[in-house]
């Protein structure tokens, strides 16, 4: 019953933001029952903010429903409290209620981790962005932002009529500043003259720039004032904002992680939606959890990058259509070797 | 202001030399001062419990669950620990209220001190409880001497306190950043987050596992009594000294009570502001330091957030009083803790911060109201002493 009511409430949610991307399916609610079933029990940590983000919790989320329907496994599901006092405890209690593995999503579950993991050396733990934790029952899942970051800034740059664009990350994070390095050398890599703008909406430990559409509205409106006419927007729920200001201004922005044009939830603000940098975070949870299903060796560090798809562009809405043969370019010249996008601005 | 003044309940009904009517009139008192936190109680589980039947689950189950995996030994050391935090940055913005000041500003004060304090102490190599000691004091000094800016601000060019704090929480957050990225910043091998270096063994608190099992109690696996509480109890004793038995608290209250009454009879007002406010600074600066030499022992993005805006709360369920911040401070961790519960449940986490805020506002309002009925019925007293023929 319990199992039904998450299902039911889950694949709402995917269907409210489900996406174009085959890796993306809704979940039916019935589908637990038909999949094939497998003994494998999940635990799941989200960082702060947890399920119905529509950003990155999300995406990781979704990689966990798709496992479920898929794979047949059980899963448990823990969010810390507000203040993030509770992360080492939340894992804790899911690697002492048997569940194996036990996927904590975003580098902040590091430091709490390493406790964990050496008293649990039979669970496996999957820690999403991060790869500072060195132990043997520790695999780390790693994403290129950087590479991603650079083609929706060459499509940035491509799309600009003043020749300025902008970035916004949500928090001021060594994380953050890969994305902006990836997009400021992406739209150079197209106009070597291009004024680039960047801001972040708040300051660590305040991680409220992941959550407030009102900053990220006005930050947007400052950039356009001051010449942009495309904004990527790397600030998960701050985004909203970014995509009204877009609107406002008659100008462009561009969604982070997942495919936003689908996910944004407001018909009216897909016309500003360029593309989204997408970070697969639920293709890495969903492939390794079918490794893991499957027996399959999981390496120490997996990272997922233009090659594997783990990062990328999204065409919805067929606005990068017309650019799109140079954004292969760039992207092939990426994957060959032949550009390497810088991680830090 | 009222609102935050002391409440002191009486605690028993001294034998009264002469009328009953007295005795019976502490009576009343003591009961009034019973019934606003019981009131209050019962108005946040009401709230909660309506939020809970909208969102489909039966709130007497839901509310047995959290009591019930609430009360575990697990539960009950997390619920310490984590109440520790809370129970000085209630007890930073208690100290404040005693005199009429509010100072919101115990985020910015503990997250910059913790992060000096952290960088400070893996910078010097001092014998054991010489490093400890000089990671506390430059907590305290940092908290104190952020806290005096907007004291200073205060005495000096009349800026009200709450304004000032504010802001200087978002200059504490810019600072604390900015250093946190560049020079105090030790660089992991792969890591996506930045934080001080750690402290060595000689800079962190013992845990108080031994006397828990010299009690006959095994801590669970990886949860540890943190030592930190002691300190707390301490801070709390000392409060207590300062603020309801030294001349120094008698100026303070008086000075909350009626800041032009205190100054006619030869209060200092700006003296007391500034040294107020350095103190509220000082036991502000101490609200990070469990987490950093008792867990974490180093200050990263991934410190906890947030704690002085929940001392806030803290403080004003606590009413001024050191036992009734702590009691404030463990059922707010107790709360938190039960975010874990509620999700293994299906219930939206949500709850237990609807919990948190009805209950501070329930407070406020229920002691309020029993304030303006104990006013009333000391008036009526007073005209019934005066004119027996009101009464009657």
């Amino acid at each position: 019953m319990r199992l039904a009511a998450v299902l039911t409430v889950a694949s709402l949610g995917l269907m409210a933001c489900g996406s174009s991307d085959d890796n993306d399916e809704a979940v039916e609610p019935g589908a637990a029952s038909a999949a094939p079933a497998s003994d494998l029990k999940v635990g799941l940590a989200y960082d702060v903010g947890g399920r119905g983000d529509r950003s990155f919790n999300d995406a990781a989320a979704a990689g966990l429903d798709k496992a479920v329907a898929e794979l047949g496994i059980e899963k448990e599901e823990l969010s810390p409290n507000a203040s993030g006092s509770d992360r080492g405890d939340n894992l804790r209690s899911l690697a002492e209620g048997g569940f194996n593995p036990v996927i904590a999503v975003g580098f902040a579950y590091a430091e709490s981790l390493e406790p964990v993991a050496a008293d649990f050396p039979d669970t496996t733990f999957l820690i999403v962005d991060d790869a500072s934790v060195k132990a043997d029952n520790v695999k780390a899942l790693l994403f290129a932002e950087e590479q991603g970051s650079f083609l929706v800034g060459a499509a940035a740059a491509l799309k600009s009529k003043t020749g300025n664009v902008g970035y916004i990350g949500g928090v001021e994070t060594p994380l953050l500043k890969k994305f902006q390095a990836g997009f400021t050398a992406g739209a150079k890599q197209v106009k070597a003259d291009i004024t680039v703008q960047a801001k972040y909406l708040s300051q660590p430990p305040d991680f409220s720039g992941f959550g407030s559409p009102d900053k990220g509205r006005e930050t947007a409106n400052g950039m356009y004032d001051s010449g942009a006419d495309v904004i990527y927007a790397a600030a998960g729920g701050s985004g909203t904002g970014v995509f009204q200001a877009a609107l406002a201004n008659k100008t462009l922005a561009i969604g982070v992680d997942s495919d936003q044009y689908e996910s944004v939830g407001d018909a009216t603000l897909q016309p500003v939606i360029l593309t989204s940098m997408l970070k697969r975070v639920d293709v890495a949870v969903f492939e390794t959890l079918e490794k893991f299903a499957n027996d399959e060796e999981i390496p120490a560090e997996t990272v997922f990058d233009l090659e594997v798809d783990g990062v990328g562009y999204s065409e919805s809405g067929g606005f990068v259509t017309d650019i799109k043969p140079q954004l292969e370019e760039l992207k092939a010249k990426i994957i060959a070797g032949e550009i390497t996008v810088p991680t830090t601005p | 202001m009222s609102l935050l003044t002391p409440e002191r309940p009486e605690p028993a009904p001294t034998p009264p030399p002469t009328a009953a009517a007295t005795s019976r009139f502490d009576l009343r008192r003591f009961g009034l001062a019973v019934a606003a936190p019981a009131l209050a109680v019962v108005v946040a589980l009401a709230v909660a419990s309506i939020a809970l039947l909208v969102s489909g689950s039966n709130p007497l189950t839901v509310y047995a669950r959290m009591l019930e995996e609430g009360t575990t030994l697990r539960s009950a050391l997390i619920t310490v620990n984590n109440a520790v935090p809370l129970y000085l940055s209630g007890l930073a913005v208690a100290l404040g209220f005693r005199m009429g000041l509010f100072n919101i500003g115990v985020e910015g004060q503990y997250q910059l001190a913790a992060l000096l304090a952290a960088a400070a102490g893996a910078a010097v190599v001092l014998p054991g409880p010489l490093h400890l000691l000089f990671v506390v004091l430059v907590a305290m000094v940092v908290g104190a001497m952020w806290a005096g800016v907007a004291a200073v601000l205060k005495t000096t060019r009349g800026v009200s306190e709450v304004i000032s704090t504010i802001m200087l929480n978002v200059i504490a957050g810019g600072i604390a950043a900015y250093l946190l990225s560049t020079y105090l910043q030790e660089r992991v091998e792969g890591s996506n987050n930045s934080r001080t270096p750690r402290l060595d063994e000689s800079a962190r608190f013992p845990n108080l596992d031994p006397v828990l099992r010299a009690f006959g109690v095994e801590p669970p696996q990886g949860t540890r009594l943190g030592g930190f509480v002691l300190v707390a109890a301490v801070v709390g004793v000392v409060y207590w000294l300062l603020v309801s038995r030294s001349r120094f608290g008698f100026d303070l209250r008086a000075t909350g009570l009626s800041p032009s009454a205190s100054v006619a009879s030869g209060v200092n007002a700006k003296r007391m502001t500034i040294v107020t406010m350095l103190m509220s600074g000082a036991i502000a600066g101490l609200v990070g330091l469990p987490q950093l030499v008792g867990s974490s022992y180093a200050y990263g993005l991934d410190f906890t957030s947030g704690l002085g805006f929940t001392g806030i709360g803290v403080a004003l369920l606590g009413r001024g009083s050191p036992v009734g911040v702590a009691i404030g401070a463990l059922l707010f961790a107790f709360l938190e803790r039960s975010s874990a519960t509620l999700q293994r449940i299906d219930v939206p986490t949500e709850i237990y911060v609807i919990m948190q805020g009805s209950i501070v506002l329930s407070v406020v309002v229920a002691y309020e109201a029993v304030r303006r009925i104990g006013v009333a019925q000391a008036e009526r007293a007073v005209r019934r002493a005066v004119d027996p023929e009101v009464a009657a």
